[in-house]
């Protein structure tokens, strides 16, 4: 693996953990009840802390100088490499969960491996990162289930959030060439043998919910490859980098 | 705060009626600084006096959280990020610890929550005021956790023995909220002419309204006197406001910032600081509904409530299907 793929590979796991952890931050003071603007916040926090660490490693791989703020605040649309799952809207509280549910059982998985990678520095960053991601897939299970098994009303909303958000599942799972290489190299994980254990969790949440698995004819992908995002991304950049966009070089 | 209506609906407490015995009873051991818990016998005013100052408190920490809230996804680093979102989570930890306590006293969350949505219950007036730029949250966090903490410490001390231990736990957090805020307010302060300039402006906005947190003048201020002897009140709102302006002058001096207050000045007599009068015309019309953003916060709280009652219902619902599984299963 070259140093760009490396660098790219860090940016991936970072984005993913930023753009999430911001959309959560957005229900800080809005959550449907008291205990969940903290739990959410909680897991806004993690994602942050993550992102935070794997930015600096990012940054540090690189060797240009770049820190966490630089690439957090310095990067358009293009240079992001997150997954388009989490960039996508919290919309209602079904959605939010379901976001995270289909995303957190992905995420341990990969942690659990990273535990084992060959950038040390990324290894102990995923041995702090696992724990708390742990819990964030506790979280996320607890509600689908409440929700799926709750009221009619509830049922249906978690239903049609899973729908929304099931097309975006595939891009996890395809390695390209980034995803290949951090395999060979040792860095990361086969993504497409993580699918198998992914179906199995996944079905056996969704089970004790009492619902079914989503049955939908679309996937898309881009997000990480390309860079080639959703249209939500321009907008949380916006809201995220204004500060740095507007008085550049100054210290906070 | 002292201006609100919130009224027990009188059901948990263990006494009804106030005979005189129990009430001098009571008197004796709050003069010599017992603690009230909730099991015990208690006035009747007594216990509404808490509840509305207590379900406010909660509500203050509630609401508190929409201003600086307006700030988290735009911090300018991701450890101010960090920093805002754990200090704004603190604040809802404050808010569910005060509901508990005021829960104690046998009115239920719903309840309190439901005076807020419909008005009738008051949240602290500092909230009315808009968050213009990233200044804002350092100046709350200095200023407004600042004033917070002098409050607040004098409420350790609070014969209701929920209110006063919810106080210590509180206070510990509230310290660090001050910490936060001070040393943002330094990186704008020693920054650049646009920092200086936001730090300057957050000042001259947010130095008045911190000054009104501690409520009305001594003069006009009715149930103190009943308040102080039943020690829910330890010291006089003019008391605590001198104690934080002593405070904070110093603070705004170390950071280069002018006070917006021309007749501030150290008085070696008295060893305190001097300062203007409060535009109290000011203080009434926010807190009647006349703040820039009354309107705008309680409509985002009652959205919250409403969005997420099928949330709630749900869940309520979930429980009661499990309960109901359990059951039968330990039947089989
Ligand atoms: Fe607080
Ligand atoms: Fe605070």
């Amino acid at each position: 693996m070259n140093q760009d793929q490396h660098v790219d590979y860090l940016l991936r796991l970072g984005d993913n953990a930023l753009i999430l952890g911001h959309r959560l931050s957005e229900w800080c003071g809005h959550a449907p009840i008291l205990e969940e603007d903290i739990a959410l916040t909680n897991v806004a926090l993690d994602l942050i802390g993550q992102a935070r660490m794997l930015l600096t490693q990012a940054g540090a791989v690189e060797g240009k100088g770049r820190d966490e703020d630089a690439l957090a605040f310095g990067r358009d649309v293009l240079d992001w490499r997150n997954v388009l799952l989490v960039e996508q809207p919290n919309g209602d509280f079904a959605d939010t969960i379901a976001r995270q549910f289909l995303f957190d059982i992905w995420n341990h998985q990969v942690f659990s491996t990273l535990l084992g990678s060959t950038d040390a520095e990324l290894a102990a960053i995923a041995a702090k990162a696992v724990k708390e991601i742990a819990y964030h897939k506790r979280h996320s299970s607890e509600w689908l289930i409440r929700l799926g098994d709750g009221t009619e009303e509830s049922r249906a909303r978690m239903i049609r959030a899973l729908d929304v958000h099931w097309g975006f599942v595939e891009e996890l799972f395809t390695p390209d060439a980034v995803d290949q290489a951090a395999f060979e190299a040792g860095i990361g994980p086969d993504l497409a043998a993580l699918r198998p254990e992914w179906d199995a969790a996944v079905a056996a949440v969704l089970d004790e919910a009492g619902l079914e698995r989503p049955e939908v004819g679309w996937a898309v992908h881009g997000g990480k490859t390309d860079g080639h995002h959703s249209e939500h991304l321009g907008f949380i950049l916006a809201e995220l980098q204004f500060m740095q966009r507007a008085y550049p070089g100054l210290a906070w | 705060m002292s201006d609100a209506t919130l009224d027990s609906k009188g059901g948990a407490g263990p006494a009804v009626a106030d005979d005189p015995k129990r009430r001098a009873a009571f008197d004796a051991r709050v003069a010599a600084e017992g603690k009230v818990e909730p099991r015990d016998w208690m006035p009747e005013q007594y216990r509404k006096t808490l509840i509305r100052q207590i379900s406010q408190h909660a509500h203050s920490e509630y609401v508190g959280m929409l201003p600086e809230g307006n700030w988290v996804t735009r911090a300018p680093t991701l450890r101010r990020k960090a920093v805002l979102l754990a200090k704004i989570q603190d604040e809802a930890g404050h808010a569910l610890y005060l509901y508990g306590a005021a829960e104690t006293m046998g009115v239920s969350r719903a309840e309190m929550l439901d005076a807020l949505h419909e008005g009738k219950a008051k949240y602290s007036s500092i909230f009315n005021y808009p968050t213009l730029t990233w200044a804002d949250v350092a100046a709350i966090g200095w200023l407004v956790d600042g004033a917070a903490i002098v409050n607040q410490v004098a409420l350790q001390r609070c014969s209701y023995g929920p209110y006063a231990r919810a106080m210590v736990r509180i206070c510990k957090e509230e310290s660090f909220h001050q910490r936060q805020g001070y040393e943002a307010m330094m990186a704008l302060a020693q920054g650049s002419p646009d920092q200086k300039k936001m730090a300057q402006d957050s000042l001259n906005r947010w130095w008045w309204p911190s000054l009104m947190m501690f409520g009305p003048s001594d003069r006009d201020s009715p149930h103190s006197a009943q308040n102080m002897a039943w020690k829910i009140k330890r010291e006089s709102n003019d008391d605590l406001r001198q104690r934080f302006v002593d405070m904070t002058v110093p603070q705004a001096d170390y950071l280069g910032l002018t006070m917006p207050d021309p007749d501030l000045k150290w008085n070696e007599e008295r060893g305190h600081y001097d300062f203007g009068e409060i535009d109290w015309d000011e203080f009434w019309r926010v807190v009647k509904g006349n703040g820039v953003c009354n309107r705008e916060r309680l409509q985002a709280r009652r959205d919250a409530h409403d969005k997420g009652a099928w949330v709630r219902e749900a869940a309520v619902a979930h429980a009661e299907k499990r309960a109901a599984r359990s059951l039968a299963q330990a039947a089989e």
